[in-house]
């Protein structure tokens, strides 16, 4: 569906994109991370038709985006990071406005437009001036101007920035809907463990450049990012912290009044082999768990703590 | 309501709806009215009462007296209004965050550039029809024909035309409203102060150059420089035989026609500006702009790999990538 190659853009000496490729096939919830400034809103912009390449190609359902910006335009559904409302018009209003703007016929718009006021929960408001919209009703809405067109591609640029946690819940729950929709969706976020519960793929992009793409338990894997197992015990867990600082891939034993924290290098077997030599110890263990590597783990391990948020 | 769909597309109809909900709208409006009427009894105060010639009264030469000082006051306020009005269409959307959407939609360049001009000159031609009753005072003393009227208002159109592409060109070129604003009335102070400063100052070098020489030609290329003012322009339209007096450096009886009527040329050398503005304008609102064109001929030579024969000669066929 997405199709970027060599994708360059520079101002003056400064390289915004630095010969970036990806490919998103159709369907696909694509995670977009990175810190501030490392392109993923230039990228995103590129393919909004908002913004010219230095270099190289980038293709939207088959469309080169400078060549063919009307067909991209199309296909996309794009929430900016920063974004504005006209203030005067209400809901209803706004949505016809770029319903008609994408060139939908009037009664067809008004069979859309509560049926997206209603996906985005805002049913209840579609009489209001959008002035009197809190923020995160005002993302809600911008998501259901996106969707007014029936965009095969949703392209969204830190889609809950600045939301109350209870508004980000509520935007995830949309997103997931449109998932399952089967919207093909490039997300950008700094809330990295909500996109891990969404993304299918993540595009890690720093200084411009792509620094790894795939699925998140791929680059997991290709990056052997460590697993931390967490023991409790009733009891003696100062002693058994030492005894597994000689176990095979034990990397690192951390001991609090939560437990054992225990870094650990090997694999399933070599995990299952650890359980069984704690219990043969005659410890009474009341939980062993692997602590779930998250999104974050993986941003960080990539970009090596070189980030600027 | 067919013909409101056909002929207001959604960029006329969203900012109509901006425009007329804004109470500095009928502000505006209010305030426009005020001055102009200000200026018909200021007018009528000063000819018909500290005169102490009442026998002046419902004179056709007062009537048109009368007209051309509300023309000139309107076309000072015009001059102060479309810019006003224009020089932040696009800039404000760029400052609030609201142009990038707008411009994702499948409303073309120029739709976008050409409603917001529309929807702003709209504006004033409303403020402009709403002085019409002021002018009826006019046509109580006389002396001035409703086709005299109507060609000084289409002047006025002509005039805001002018400022409003302006305008916008400078909103479309500027990030900042305030900046498009300055520069915008900075090209209107040129057009309607500095031309006329021009001519008075070539005209007193060329008539002291005309009174030296031997056998001086009929007119001089100095009339010219007042046909780029509006106010000139103007004149030309109210007393057809200010061209002839404009060119005419050595101000002797000449019966030759002038080279051209100021306001034709104003319209014909302004024309070149709004359309040039436009232009700008709408080839500057959108960095991509596509290069079908450019396709079109290649394909000419090579088939690309998305078209068949059947399909749009100008658009290729959609091939998903399947993953």
């Amino acid at each position: 569906m997405i199709e970027i190659e060599q994708l360059s853009k520079h101002y003056g000496s400064f390289h915004a994109l630095k010969n970036i490729n990806l490919t998103i096939a159709e369907g696909t919830v694509f995670g977009f991370v990175g810190p501030n400034g490392a392109g993923k809103s230039t990228t995103m912009a590129i393919l909004a038709t908002l913004m010219l390449p230095s270099s190289g190609t980038a293709k939207v359902d088959g469309f080169e985006v400078t060549d063919y910006p009307k067909e991209v335009r199309k296909r996309i559904g794009y929430m900016p990071d920063f974004f504005g409302v006209y203030d005067q018009l209400k809901t209803t209003e706004y949505l016809h406005f770029y319903g008609a703007s994408y060139n939908i016929p009037r009664p067809e718009r008004d069979k859309l437009i509560p049926q997206l006021l209603e996906l985005v929960n805002l049913t209840d408001k579609q009489d209001a001036y959008v002035d009197s919209l809190s923020r995160g009703m005002k993302q809600r809405l911008c998501l259901a101007r996106c969707l007014v067109h029936d965009p095969k591609v949703l392209i969204l640029d830190e889609p809950a920035s600045g939301l109350d946690p209870r508004a980000r819940i509520e935007m995830r729950e949309i997103l997931k809907e449109l998932k399952m929709m089967g919207k093909t969706i490039i997300i950008s976020s700094h809330i990295l463990p909500e996109l891990a519960e969404m993304v299918d793929e993540i595009g890690v992009i720093e200084h411009g450049e792509m620094v790894a793409q795939g699925k998140v338990s791929d680059i997991q894997n290709r990056l052997r990012v460590k697993k931390v197992l967490h023991i409790r015990s009733l009891g003696q867990e100062e002693e058994l912290a030492l005894k597994l600082q000689d176990e095979p891939f034990v990397t690192g034993v951390l001991s609090d009044n939560t437990g054992v924290h225990v870094h650990f290098s090997g694999g399933d077997e070599d995990q299952r082999q650890l359980l069984q030599h704690i219990i043969g110890w005659g410890y009474p263990i009341v939980s062993f768990h692997e602590a779930q590597t998250n999104l974050e783990d993986v941003f960080l391990e990539i970009t090596k703590g070189g980030v600027a948020t | 309501m067919n013909w409101s769909r056909r002929w207001i597309n959604p960029v006329i109809d969203k900012e109509f709806r901006l425009r007329m909900r804004t109470p500095r709208s009928a502000v505006s409006l209010m305030l426009y009215i005020l001055v102009l009427g200000l200026v018909a009894m200021g007018f009528i105060y000063v000819t018909m009462y500290l005169n102490n010639g009442n026998t002046q009264r419902f004179n056709s030469s007062v009537g048109r007296t009368m007209f051309y000082v509300l023309s000139f006051a309107q076309l000072i306020l015009i001059a102060f209004m479309a810019p006003a009005l224009t020089a932040g269409v696009i800039s404000t959307e760029r400052e609030k965050q609201t142009l990038n959407m707008l411009l994702t939609t499948q409303q073309s360049s120029a739709t976008i550039v050409l409603s917001k001009l529309f929807s702003s000159l709209s504006f004033m031609f409303l403020i402009m029809l709403a002085t019409m009753p002021i002018y009826s005072i006019v046509f109580l003393y006389g002396g001035i024909s409703l086709s005299q009227l109507l060609s000084i208002f289409l002047f006025y159109v002509f005039v805001m035309l002018l400022l409003g592409s302006l305008g916008v060109m400078f909103s479309t070129i500027f990030k900042k409203t305030m900046i498009s604003i300055i520069v915008t009335y900075g090209v209107g102070l040129f057009i309607f102060i500095v031309t006329g400063l021009l001519y008075l100052f070539f005209l007193s070098i060329t008539s002291r150059s005309f009174s030296s020489s031997p056998t001086p030609p009929a007119y001089s290329w100095v009339g010219y420089i007042l046909g780029l003012n509006p106010g000139g322009a103007l004149i030309s339209l109210l007393e057809p035989t200010f061209s002839k007096s404009a060119f005419n450096v050595r101000q002797t009886t000449l019966n030759s026609q002038a080279p051209i009527q100021l306001w034709l040329e104003f319209m014909l050398v302004y024309s070149v500006v709004i359309i040039g503005s436009i232009l700008i304008s709408i080839r500057r609102i959108r960095p991509v702009r596509g290069r079908r064109n450019r396709m079109k001929i290649d394909r000419h030579s090579h088939t690309s790999p998305g078209s068949s024969s059947d399909s749009d000669p100008e658009v290729p066929v959609m091939q998903p990538k399947s993953s």
